[in-house]
């Protein structure tokens, strides 16, 4: 069932070339506009920043619209045919990995127009894995909470910063070891654990508060 | 008998007000006598807690009941606890200059908590506002302040492990009982935590009269 559900999203993105080539650009836009701002010059730290805000934007942007097909009969049939809990689970894995490839995709582009400065690559990938787990675990509420809410064109961005900035302060932290090159032995796991623990806490919240939602 | 809290709630607090600045404190250093901001800016703060646990259960209640008086409430706690914030933040900001040399500072994660929590309890009515239908805003605006809360709590729990504090009890500063273990400070402490606590709740139920009433006229 959930399955069928990813399958279903991969399939209607797919068809429609004008959002996926429209996620493209905006990530390739965003970056350029930042590296001809900074004019390719960051140091650490900033890069850091610069990078998450990117992700940040960006994945608040594509995944406002995660909920909005989901109206009128298309929300009826979803209605009929599966359980709440099949629905939001599917929305977050299909969120989740629609994420990562964009973080990928992200920092593609990113260490092309500016440059690399992660040392140690492996906790970077880790941590782009935990960051869009946890961005697709609030996100994907935050998105049907908006679909819901009309005529506010700003409400996905005015709901999803504040609670996004806990995981993403953590992230921050953790990405900023993986660039200065903290070698895995040397590396605290509180935080790691923290961003897990973080990740499970807003999935079950949005797994327990979905379903009241649902119903329309 | 029903209005006695609200006449203990006034005295303690104007008691608070006129004791707390005559009341002789310790001399510590930097801090001198702004010590006695803290029977004004903690009660405070703690009155805010109050406001906004209060709106979380009937948000939660409001879920599993379906009713819009408990939608009500837990709206009308937010609001009363938002309204709170706001001499909170005053009170906070004027201490800080004074101990701290500044009016913010983002070395404390609880002035950085402080600020998340407004903004989403801004985002709260902001949505709120902008659902139309009663029953599906009531629903709606509910999940999310359940959310909301959770994620300022840990927020609140996470950001003193990422810096310290510059609050007393955190990251190395004297515990807050140390300055408590005075007993003449304790003598206005404890009633202002209490009249604080008993004034928000008065406002809440005034707040929940006049959504009451002006239900009562839209009908």
């Amino acid at each position: 069932m959930i399955l069928s559900l990813i399958k279903k999203e991969l399939l209607l993105e797919f068809r429609q070339k004008a959002t996926i080539g429209g996620v493209l650009v905006y990530i390739i836009g965003t970056v350029f506009v930042s590296a001809l701002c900074f004019k390719g010059k960051l140091d650490k730290p900033t890069w850091n920043a610069l990078f998450w805000v990117i992700t940040l934007f960006t994945s608040v942007t594509i995944s406002g619209k995660s909920f909005f097909k989901e109206t009128g009969g298309q929300a009826l049939f979803n209605f009929l045919h599966y359980t709440p809990q099949q629905f939001i689970i599917s929305k977050i894995i299909y969120n989740m990995l629609f994420m990562l490839c964009l973080s990928f995709i992200t920092f593609f582009f990113y260490v092309f127009f500016i440059k690399n400065e992660v040392e140690n690559m492996g906790l970077f990938v880790v941590i782009l894995i935990l960051a869009s787990t946890g961005l697709a675990g609030v996100l994907s509420l935050m998105s049907a909470i908006a679909s819901k809410a009309s005529g506010n064109f700003a409400i996905m961005s005015i709901l999803s910063f504040p609670v996004l900035l806990p995981i993403i302060l953590v992230v921050i932290h953790l990405s900023k070891q993986a660039i200065d090159g903290i070698e895995w032995a040397g590396l605290g796991f509180d935080f790691l654990v923290i961003l897990t623990a973080l990740n499970i806490l807003t999935i079950a919240l949005s797994f327990i508060l979905f379903p009241y939602l649902w119903r329309d | 008998m029903k209005h006695l809290y609200k006449i203990i709630s006034v005295l303690i607090i104007f008691y608070t007000l006129v004791w707390g600045l005559l009341n002789p404190v310790p001399r510590l250093d930097i801090l001198n006598e702004t010590i006695r901001n803290v029977y004004y800016h903690v009660p405070i703060w703690f009155a805010m807690l109050f406001m906004m646990s209060i709106s979380l259960i009937y948000s939660i209640k409001a879920l599993s009941t379906n009713k819009l008086t408990d939608d009500f409430k837990g709206y009308n706690a937010a609001v009363v606890g938002f309204f709170f914030s706001i001499p909170g933040l005053l009170t906070g900001s004027v201490w800080a200059k004074f101990t701290w040399t500044t009016w913010w500072t983002f070395q404390d994660p609880k002035l950085n908590g402080v600020a998340i929590s407004i903004l989403i309890y801004l985002a709260y009515f902001i949505l709120r506002f902008s659902i139309i239908d009663e029953l599906k805003r009531a629903r709606i605006s509910a999940v999310y302040n359940v959310f909301a809360f959770v994620m300022m709590n840990v927020f609140i729990m996470i950001l003193p492990r990422l810096t310290d504090s510059l609050h007393p009890g955190n990251g190395g500063n004297p515990a807050f009982a140390k300055y408590d273990l005075d007993s003449n400070m304790r003598m206005v402490f404890y009633p202002a935590v209490i009249g604080w606590l008993l004034f928000s709740f008065w406002l809440f139920q005034i707040k929940n009269r006049i959504s009451f009433l002006n239900n009562k006229l839209d009908d």
